[in-house]
């Protein structure tokens, strides 16, 4: 678990680091979460107490973004006189793109599933 | 009011440990209702810890930024969760040995829909062109839309605040959705959440199916990518068609 904890937390780090040094867009975790990635596919298995700890954190993954949740209710005046067409879009669009990646994905999974 | 409690308030409202008890206690109180009702997705445990949070700062008159000094804690394992992530990515990477192209197309073809759709229904509903450029990068995670949002001339508070909604919406709407359209394996439906909802989205496939958490997760990242390298264009793409 100690041990698990400070690897993803050095990952981190290293994103951090190299998301500052290289002045990059990407966030620090999610250059983080690609450099375990290889390392754990180099390795060519996943360690136990990596897959328990993740396994753990990630099952309470929603309760993380409560705080930001409640920020967002605390700045809902950004919304201004406009939220009627920002809640719409929103929605909508939210919607539409469940929709089109999960119909795209399913149906292409298929075809191929069927030409072999 | 007794002096002993107001000086037991006093120490109450500023220490962290009310902050993340409530938020822990807020997140079980939604949880529970959640499971309670058979898994209703519309009853999402983030938004109702949300609500009860919100409820109790307003009645208590605490502002936000005290409440996140306590809360901060439970905020800033996004970070290690986030890398986290690798794990059921590698998990999936190392089994599948196709369908890559059918992923790439559907990531593409997913982040484009979300930018186009978010920006074409907004200029419907007539919105400020800021308003409509802070919209375009609402479904990645949010680091990476608040620097899409500024360098294409948006706001970054607002696509802050739009980024966490949108979470909160096809977490709570998108099960529904996958529904009715009749999409059924786990891959697409996990997928889809992760494209069109990030991180909140990819929270709650993790809950309900472990391939679907998997391609979740792979989706927050590949859209971060996808995204950054596609708004720009489709912007310029935007302004070229607006000038001429």
């Amino acid at each position: 678990m100690l041990i698990a904890l400070t690897q993803l937390l050095f990952c981190q780090l290293m994103g951090e680091v190299i998301a500052r040094a290289f002045d990059l867009a990407i966030p620090g975790p999610v250059i983080g979460m690609s450099l375990l990635l290889v390392a754990l596919l180099y390795r060519q298995s996943i360690p136990e107490h990596l897959e328990t700890t993740a396994e753990g954190i990630l099952s309470h993954l929603s309760l993380l973004f409560v705080p930001a949740g409640v920020g967002v209710v605390a700045h809902l005046t950004v919304l201004g006189n406009e939220w009627q067409a920002i809640i719409g879009s929103l929605i909508g669009s939210t919607v539409i793109t469940v929709l089109v990646t999960g119909w795209v994905l399913q149906r292409l999974h298929r075809g191929a599933s069927h030409e072999s | 009011m007794n002096p002993d409690f107001g000086e037991v308030w006093v120490y109450l409202s500023a220490s962290p440990l009310t902050a993340l008890t409530t938020t822990l206690v807020a997140y079980l109180m939604g949880d529970w209702i959640y499971q309670k009702s058979g898994k209703m997705p519309i009853l999402n445990p983030v938004l109702i810890a949300v609500i009860v949070i919100t409820i109790g700062l307003t009645v208590t008159g605490i502002d936000y930024w005290t409440y996140f000094e306590g809360a901060q804690f439970v905020h800033f394992l996004l970070g290690p969760a986030t890398v986290a992530l690798a794990i059921p990515v590698a998990r999936l990477l190392r089994t599948m040995r196709s369908g890559f192209g059918a992923l790439a197309v559907a990531l593409v073809l997913g982040s484009a829909t979300a930018a186009i759709s978010a920006v074409f229904i907004a200029e419907l509903l007539d919105a400020s062109e800021q308003t409509v450029l802070s919209l375009a990068p609402k479904s990645v995670t949010t680091p990476i839309a608040m620097g899409i949002a500024e360098r294409i001339g948006g706001l970054p508070s607002l696509t802050a605040v739009c980024v966490i909604m949108t979470g909160i919406i096809g977490a709570m709407l998108g099960p529904y959705v996958l529904n009715l359209a009749r999409i059924t394996s786990w891959d697409a439906r996990g997928f889809a959440m992760g494209v069109a909802a990030h991180g909140i989205g990819t929270a709650r496939a993790i809950q309900i199916n472990q391939e679907a958490g998997a391609f979740a997760s792979l989706a927050i990242g590949l859209n971060g990518l996808a995204t950054a390298t596609l708004i720009p264009i489709l912007y310029s793409l935007w302004q070229w068609w607006g000038g001429s």
